[in-house]
């Protein structure tokens, strides 16, 4: 028998909710340690970066306009557009793109 | 350091407005986002509300890709709870940033709160705010930002199946483009985090396209890639405080 569907959802978010709320509730003292504080700061561009790349590339229907998107989206970021801007030239390029190519 | 955490409720308002406004690219994104996941929902079998609670629920880009897929392999629940602890993992070292910024005379209960809402992007503005974390510019940020992330889940559900495929691949893109505004600006302005980028990048299509890797989960990949370049770049380059570095 498999499980109902509400009892994946609440797995699912209850995982999710202590892995979130351990450390925010655990970790009081303040980190002194160089290594660590360090070690965290980068945490977040590694995590970000590794889901993005190669990914992206395979995401779309054609790697042409993955790798498109891939492109306009590092050249509005580098620029300073907000998050939104750069997440809508990416689809935008993707739709031009493979309207053309099928 | 500047102090922007205050217990005067005319800076928490400030602060609440500027989340707001911050909050608006994030709500946009979002809902384009949520919106291609909720195609996913419904691929597992959920219907719209189940695709509404699911996000309001767990808030989670890939962890709740990860979980649909899993129901709809009909796995059992302790695999889907490991597979989200796995694809997961990063917003514990998120927190554990986070933990780092807030000040200790913050009343207790806000972390419960914010401990939610720790996603990739609201994380991402909040830690390059200067100073003490501020809850109230979180609240303000949030409240513009996640119902739209339920919201756009309850539609993908309901109008993913009439979208034509191109609408669908181009959507599936936006998701990247966030990341990639979330990363690119701090590092143009820091050559070690630039590093830290494109070391991922090599990294993770190692992982990617060697054979001997196919069988590691996703999740599984990110999670090594973060832990080996995150070290390697505290080692590396330390990482100085704003008030160290001036």
């Amino acid at each position: 028998m498999t499980p109902g569907i509400y009892a994946y959802i609440f797995t699912m978010a209850a995982v999710t909710y202590l892995i979130r709320v351990l450390p925010l509730t655990l970790f009081r003292k303040e980190v002194n340690n160089q290594f660590v504080k360090s070690f965290l700061y980068y945490v977040p561009y590694a995590t970000l970066a590794a889901m993005t790349f190669p990914t992206i590339i395979h995401a779309t229907q054609s790697p042409i306009s993955g790798i498109a998107a891939l492109i306009v989206g590092f050249v509005t970021a580098w620029f300073g557009f907000d998050i939104f801007r750069v997440a809508f030239s990416c689809c935008g390029v993707v739709l031009l793109l493979e309207f053309f190519i099928r | 350091m500047s102090d922007t955490y205050s217990l005067k409720n005319t800076d928490n308002k400030a602060a609440f407005a500027q989340g707001m406004k911050d909050g608006v690219p994030i709500a946009l994104a979002y809902f384009a986002v949520s919106f291609s996941l909720g195609i996913a929902a419904k691929n597992a079998g959920l219907n719209p509300v189940q695709g509404f609670i699911a996000s309001a629920l767990c808030t989670a880009s890939a962890g709740e890709y990860v979980g649909f897929t899993m129901i709809a392999a009909s796995a059992t629940l302790i695999e889907t709870a490991l597979a989200t602890l796995v694809t997961n993992a990063r917003y514990f070292l998120m927190s554990c940033a986070l933990s780092q910024k807030i000040d200790s005379k913050m009343p207790f209960f806000h972390r419960f709160i914010v401990a939610h809402f720790v996603t990739d992007e609201l994380f991402g503005i909040a830690i390059n705010r200067k100073g003490y974390f501020n809850p109230f510019y979180s609240y303000g940020a949030i409240l513009c930002s996640v119902p739209w992330w339920s919201l756009g889940t309850m539609l993908g559900v309901i109008a993913g199946n009439l979208m034509p495929l191109r609408l669908v691949s181009a959507f599936s893109v936006a998701l990247y483009g966030m990341f990639l505004a979330i990363v690119i600006p701090p590092a143009r302005k820091e050559k070690a985090v630039m590093l830290v980028v494109l070391a991922s990048f090599v990294l993770s299509s190692i992982g990617y396209y060697l054979p001997v890797f196919a069988s590691v989960a996703e999740g599984t990949k990110t999670i090594i890639i973060t832990v080996i370049v995150s070290a390697a770049a505290a080692l590396l380059f330390p990482h100085k405080d704003e008030e160290e570095a001036q």
